[in-house]
């Protein structure tokens, strides 16, 4: 087991990166993703890590060299945040539907107009389609973890899928925090060798990314939905397989003082732990509240969702982007619908908070809680909301 | 939890400050976060950073609004920025300044706990330089006591390599030096 040591979040997931034998890495500088893309071409400029940093003039082609270098077989990593992912966005259903599996970070930050670098979930969720497993982490050693488990997840081989691992800009990225680095025996004993099933080169010719029409388009749609289904048995073997190793158990869907609950309260990323303390304040007040927290975005956790939420009374389902004119936050539409075929299910509240940096502190939880709480003609119920929105 | 808000000026190297304090406090067994005020900083514009310490674990990922501790690296910001914001009644407040902890109350209007040192003056015989980040570091673990001051040994000494010894002697006198009223 490594020794608990302190250092900037951004730093060690390129530090936990570079223990995974990486042979590529295209990343292009981007707030608050930058001191990922530093570090890792530090390892890579001292000698520390034997790969290639490729550096690219954007993030299209960032992400265009990762899936030429994935197609000849070489374990591929990038990572980007907000403009840069839209950037990336044409590339990134090409990389999943050529089986290719890349890893990449997202320093999730919200996404201009107008212009801002801070934290929201607005550039992952124009993504949720391309056919990528993402993943949310909630601290510093998640995201170390995710980052190594990433590749063993992408590379399996009932997976052969792109991985997202998303670390909340600043709120995670920029934090000094403490964890435990898996030493590199460790890493060299859980993530095996890249073995791909097809490799682009020149004596051994095949075509990658090929022209398809009608005849087979739906088809390969087909087979890439049954492919990020089945991941989910991949996902929920490998991270066993970590927490045996390391005592660090992850779940799609976790949960804290859910199961006498009326009353749940979902999130998904850094917010979860600030999340708890409200949990814990309502709790001495008596209130039976619990959390949830939703760390598998992409496959979905439909079993698990329900199973968490069902038997509550009132659920509040947190966002950190908006789907304008939409039915409500992307989180919120997503597990209303999860619910639709449920004959016992909870009213569902939804709060768009935490945009563009706004910071969340205990008080907006356990104010959140308070307002569902008080609504007993359930008139808010399936109705979304701007939490603290000045009018 | 202790919780301190650093005041400074961009390149003053609070943000450096407050990485150091929480990888030493880290290292020491201690729960901690160092974290910038999030967002775009230029060259002498006021700039703030975060430290939280605790013996547990810390869950709470909020800003700090309520500080325990405020510590002003450069007393310029006095009157330009509003130090004492929110800073508990019970807290502390620590100055870099060559004047009295008296006279700051005074300025300030601040009735907990005031102390102040030299720490430019100190930077300047000890290292050569008008930077005060590590040697306020000194007066802070004066005031509160969460550490030895020998635990930020070896986070200065990988950050600074050959020159940490002048930074740790820095650090040492504005440790001895700080003056404090209660």
């Amino acid at each position: 087991m490594g020794k608990r040591v302190g250092m900037e979040v951004a730093v060690a997931v390129a530090e936990a990166v570079g223990l995974c034998n990486i042979d590529m890495a295209a990343v292009y500088p981007i707030t608050p993703q930058s001191h990922i893309a530093e570090h890792l071409s530090d390892l890579v400029a001292d000698g520390k890590i034997d790969a290639e940093f490729v550096t690219v003039e954007s993030e299209h082609s960032a992400m265009s060299a990762v899936i030429g270098a994935s197609g000849t077989g070489a374990r591929s990593y990038t990572a980007t945040s907000s403009q840069g992912l839209m950037y990336m966005h044409e590339l990134l259903p090409i990389a999943s539907a050529m089986r290719l599996p890349i890893t990449m970070a997202i320093a999730n930050r919200a996404v201009s107009g107008p212009l801002n670098i801070l934290n929201d979930h607005s550039d992952i969720m124009p993504q949720r389609d391309s056919g990528w497993i993402s993943i949310f982490v909630e601290n510093g050693q998640e995201a170390i973890d995710m980052s190594i488990i990433a590749f063993k997840i992408a590379e399996h081989k009932d997976v052969m899928l792109p991985v997202n691992i998303n670390i909340d800009g600043f709120q995670l990225t920029h934090m000094v925090e403490p964890f435990e680095m898996p030493t590199q025996e460790e890493v060299n004993q859980f993530l095996p060798p890249f073995i791909p099933h097809a490799t682009l080169h020149p004596a051994r010719p095949v075509t990658m990314g090929a022209f398809a029409m009608s005849d087979y388009f739906t088809e390969i749609m087909k087979a890439k939905d049954e492919a990020i289904k089945n991941s989910k048995k991949v996902i929920l073997k490998v991270w066993d397989e970590w927490g045996r190793l390391f005592g660090r158990n992850y779940k799609p869907v976790e949960t804290y003082k859910t199961d006498d609950a009326d009353i749940l309260l979902l999130t998904m990323g850094s917010m979860g732990e600030t999340a708890q303390m409200a949990i814990d304040e309502l709790r001495v007040k008596g209130t039976k509240a619990g959390l949830v927290k939703l760390r598998l975005w992409r496959p979905f956790p439909f079993d698990e969702l329900k199973a968490v939420v069902k038997n509550t009374k009132k659920l509040i389902v947190t966002d950190r982007a908006v789907s304008f004119g939409g039915p409500g936050g992307p989180v919120f539409s997503e597990i209303k619908s999860a619910l639709y075929a449920e004959t016992q299910r909870p009213l569902i509240y939804n709060y768009i908070y935490g945009l563009g940096g706004r910071d969340v502190t205990v008080k907006d939880f356990t104010g959140m809680f308070e307002k569902v709480l008080a609504d007993t003609g359930n008139q808010a119920a399936d109705t979304y909301e701007f939490w603290g929105v000045r009018e | 939890m202790i919780e301190v808000r650093w005041h400074g000026r961009g390149g003053q190297g609070a943000v450096t400050s407050v990485e150091l304090l929480a990888v030493a406090a880290i290292a020491a067994g201690k729960y901690a976060q160092g974290f910038p005020s999030f967002g775009p900083e230029r060259r002498g514009a006021p700039v703030a950073a975060f430290t939280r310490i605790d013996d547990k674990k810390i869950n709470v990922r909020s800003g700090i609004y309520e500080p325990d501790v405020v510590l002003v690296l450069d007393s310029s910001l006095i009157g330009l920025v509003n130090v004492t914001d929110g800073l508990k009644s019970s807290g502390k407040l620590i100055v870099n300044t060559p004047k009295t902890p008296e006279e700051i109350r005074k300025e300030l209007n601040f009735q907990g706990g005031v102390a102040t040192v030299d720490g430019t003056g100190i930077a300047r015989k000890e290292m050569g330089v008008p930077i005060a980040n590590t040697t306020m570091i000194g007066a802070l673990l004066k005031v509160v006591g969460v550490m030895e001051l020998d635990a930020m040994k070896d986070a200065i000494e990988h950050r600074f390599g050959r020159i940490a010894q002048k930074n740790l002697n820095a650090m040492k006198r504005a440790y001895d030096e700080i003056k404090i009223i209660n």
